[in-house]
């Protein structure tokens, strides 16, 4: 197989990537999705559009402003500067951080729709069965839930194993730090190598493909089981 | 906030009533109500859709929070809204029966017996899981998901999981209305038998009579909001200033017992408490001694100064005149029958022809009975 | 190319282009498709105007990398002249058979400088880089673009190289290297002298203007692309960014003429 050691790297730095802003999504996701699910505040429109709008915007604009606020001159960057953690561009954290905002509506999303779809009923016969609300997230919306985090999850991992805008601006094609996949492929076509670049590319459709295949297979064998 | 702190609910005297005072604003409805029910038996909160029935209840549960409200069940204050107290849903020794029984569908019906039960230390617990099994004859359904359950068993089982919990009060909005007539047929027996077995008080919601004249022991009648009579059941349904009875359904629930059966005529015979006569009714035998309540609709009662020789009529029973009311052109009477009260619709014609006054004994000429348990 | 040659060379060329546009009568309004350097989209659009009105012919410019331009019109992409940003790739695809042969000549010699958006972090010369106080020195993908393959040898020449392994950052092209520089992520890096140069110096921040000496000189060629053979557009192009106008502006944002 032609694929250099940057280009084994770069796939293993793609998963992890792509595992680590999926973990984190979910954490942060839910109580996001949960709040906009039951909340009747004003709020809830402007929120939900905020969440949403990484599906409009293009990558390279969510990466620009992201390279512009994790400088050293922006909000962001200033911030970390101030608690000693230098600025996040150019770093794997950085990525994680621009990961984390490019992928969000692509789990609070599905999140909310589960949580909505539960309903009030669920809730409040918990409640009258002596169901405190953290006793009742856990053991009756979590598990009536759960093909929403399964959604969520396998679009947040997708979503960002595909990632290019938002790295492109943020990563600086440092090789083992900042060197995805989709990047990676870049390159090789930057400097003509496109053997190198049919390789990784067709492993990234493949891939994507396993990935919609098994969550759509998932998904209809739940519908027939009900 | 999230209900984490265990809120202990102050001890108040024990009078064994529970006292209620609610005031919840809508955008376009408003509940205003101030209730004392006996802390014992089944108080029927009685009204047409929209009357706030179902909101009160909630009130109760600590499903809704009104602006105001305070809540005193038999020595235990869950709500005042003057103190700023206010007890959480899951911290109120209530049990809550959804209209549409609202199993957790990700659970078996164990699953769903054994939620509550899991949650109340073990020596609060005086519900056992057997006893609620078989009042509700559920006991062949255990492993079974609530998907694959009819709309009878649904509810059925939602009544065992609200009553494992071993509530100080029991809340059912319409349990019944969801149900189809063989369906409502099959339950009824079951909440009969709660009534009669269990001493935990019942707060019963429904909008149909029949329900509330066969379980209730208390009415509570709501009308836009608002309470507009609440005392014990029979006392109030003759009021005739209650919507009851000027739409042609004002009636008397009369209880007897089972004395006799004419089995050849299919004639059941029941004695009435005071009283010397009998009321027969077509009916399987039952035992004697077996309660029976019956209703009998005014318009079903005709009367006489003299008891009829060679009627058709099955019930002629002697009845003392208590009070009258005037209604549209017609005169609603309330007369005596041995210890309760039975209803009497005439003509003013009629009234006057007859010369009716208080006290005065004649005949009531029954037409028809129905039965409302068993 | 001697340099010797190139006068001789280039006479001939615009005597070949003032034929073509006599024949083609060139009056009516035609428009090119030139794909344009990154490093050339000032100079490019400050021509355009001129060109316009001096030809009567419509300029359509698309701004990018070289590498990427190649790979589009290798696979058919509409352009009709490409002004690249090194003279490998003109080369390449006249090799090929793609250009209008002939038509290849240097429009432009970019300059290296390397330069920070802090006014008082270099001054003028290249000790700041010797001393490697920084973070992140920001280059072009040295495999992608002339800019950062000088810029590299400029680390090599200097020693620099192994030193700065574990602080370069690569941007896609130059643009991305001097976007790094300009938000402050990098507080240095190798940019094209045109992207920094006005009014005749280095506009704001600071730098050091890499002496020519240390790098292989960034030709830039442009050639006329087979789609364009028979767009007299084109042509007129190619003659006018050779005019002693066109000249003084391309001179004016930093670079140099071959």
């Amino acid at each position: 197989m032609p694929l250099s050691k940057n280009d084994l790297d770069a796939i293993l730095l793609t998963l992890e990537l792509a595992s680590l802003t999926t973990v984190l999504l979910l954490i942060i996701g839910t109580p996001i999705a949960l709040w906009l699910a039951r909340t009747d505040s004003w709020l809830k429109r402007p929120v939900g559009a905020i969440v949403a709008l990484p599906l409009v915007l293009p990558p390279t604009v969510i990466g620009f402003y992201l390279l512009v606020s994790m400088g050293p001159n922006g909000f962001f960057g200033q911030l970390t500067q101030s608690l000693g953690l230098g600025t996040f561009t150019f770093s794997f954290t950085g990525l994680v951080i621009g990961s984390i905002f490019y992928s969000l509506p692509f789990v609070v999303q599905p999140l909310q729709n589960a949580f909505e779809a539960i309903g009030r009923g669920p809730l409040e016969a918990a409640a009258t069965l002596r169901a405190n609300p953290w006793d009742s997230f856990f053991s009756v919306v979590l598990p009536l839930a759960r093909p929403g985090f399964i959604t969520a999850a396998i679009l947040a991992f997708a979503h960002t194993v595909g990632e290019f805008g938002v790295v492109l601006m943020i990563g600086g094609n440092i090789p083992g730090k900042t060197q995805v996949v989709s990047v990676q492929i870049y390159n090789h076509v930057e400097t003509m190598n496109y053997a190198q670049a049919h390789w990784l590319a067709g492993g990234m459709v493949a891939f994507s493909f396993i990935i919609l295949l098994a969550l759509y297979g998932g998904r209809s064998a739940r519908v027939r089981t009900l | 906030m999230f209900g984490f702190r265990k809120v202990k609910a102050p001890v108040v005297s024990d009078d064994g009533r529970i006292r209620a005072r609610f005031v919840l604003q809508h955008a376009d409805f408003r509940l205003d109500v101030n209730l004392d029910l006996p802390a014992r038996g089944v108080s029927a909160l009685f009204g047409h859709s929209g009357s706030g029935k179902t909101s009160c209840l909630r009130c109760f549960a600590g499903l809704e929070r009104p602006q105001q409200g305070y809540l005193q069940v038999a020595g235990e204050l869950w709500q005042d809204s003057q103190r700023g107290f206010f007890l959480p849903a899951h911290q109120r020794a209530i049990g809550y029966v959804f209209q549409d029984a609202n199993l957790f569908p990700h659970l078996s019906v164990r699953g769903n017996l054994q939620y509550g039960q899991k949650r109340i230390p073990a020596a609060q617990r005086r519900v056992a899981l057997d006893q609620a099994l078989e009042l509700l004859g559920i006991g062949h359904l255990l492993e079974r998901m609530p998907a694959a359950l009819s709309g009878g068993e649904r509810q059925r089982v939602g009544i065992a999981r609200a009553l494992v919990t071993s509530p100080r009060l029991l809340l059912m909005d319409e349990p019944l209305a969801s149900l189809d007539l063989k369906r409502k047929q099959e339950v009824l027996p079951y909440l009969q038998r709660l009534h009669e077995e269990l001493d935990i008080p019942v707060l019963y919601v429904s909008h149909a009579p029949d329900e509330v004249a066969r379980l209730a022991d208390h009415l509570v009648l709501l009308d836009d909001g608002q309470v507009r009579a609440s005392g014990p059941l029979k006392e109030t349904l003759l009021r005739a200033d209650l919507p009851f009875a000027s739409d042609e359904g004002a009636e008397a629930v009369i209880d007897g017992e089972v004395c006799g059966h004419a089995a050849a005529y299919e004639l059941l015979e029941l004695r009435l408490p005071g009283s010397e006569a009998r009321l027969r009714l077509p009916h399987a035998a039952l035992p004697d001694g077996h309660p029976v309540r019956v209703k009998i609709k005014a318009r079903d009662v005709s009367l006489s100064l003299q008891r009829a020789e060679g009627s058709s009529l099955l019930n002629l029973l002697p009845a003392t005149v208590e009070s009258w009311q005037a209604l549209d052109a017609q005169m609603l009477l309330t007369l005596r029958l041995g210890e309760q009260r039975l209803l009497a619709r005439i003509t003013r014609y009629s009234f006057d022809q007859l010369g009716i006054h208080a006290g005065q004994a004649l005949w009531a000429q029954i037409k028809s009975v129905s039965l409302l348990a068993p | 190319m001697h340099e010797r040659d190139v006068p001789m060379i280039r006479t001939v060329q615009r005597s070949l282009l003032a034929l073509a546009l006599l024949f083609t009568g060139g009056v009516s309004a035609d428009e090119v498709k030139v794909a344009v350097a990154a490093n050339f989209t000032a100079p490019l659009q400050a021509i355009a105007p001129a060109f316009e009105k001096a030809t009567g012919h419509k300029l359509v410019a698309s701004f990018g990398a070289t590498g990427q331009f190649y790979a589009q019109i290798s696979n058919g992409a509409p352009f009709e002249v490409l002004l690249a940003a090194d003279d490998t790739t003109p080369a390449r695809l006249e090799n090929e058979g793609a250009t209008v042969p002939g038509s290849r000549f240097t429009y432009a010699i970019g300059s290296l400088v390397l330069w920070s958006a802090d006014a008082a972090y270099l001054d003028g010369t290249d000790a700041a880089l010797q001393a490697g106080q920084f973070r992140h020195l920001a280059i072009a993908n040295p495999k992608a673009a002339p800019y950062g393959l000088a810029a590299m040898q400029v680390l090599d020449k200097l020693g620099l190289s192994e030193a700065v392994k574990g602080k370069l950052v690569e941007g896609q092209n130059i643009t991305q290297a001097h976007q790094f520089v300009s938000t402050g992520n990098a507080e240095l890096g190798f940019v094209a002298l045109s992207q920094v140069y006005q009014d005749g110096k280095v506009g704001s921040g600071s730098a050091w203007i890499v002496p020519d000496a240390m790098y292989e000189p960034i030709r830039q060629d442009a050639v006329i692309l087979r789609q364009g053979a028979s767009n007299p557009a084109a042509a007129a192009l190619v003659e006018y960014l050779q005019r002693a106008e066109a000249a003084r502006v391309i001179e004016s944002f930093g670079y140099k003429l071959p």
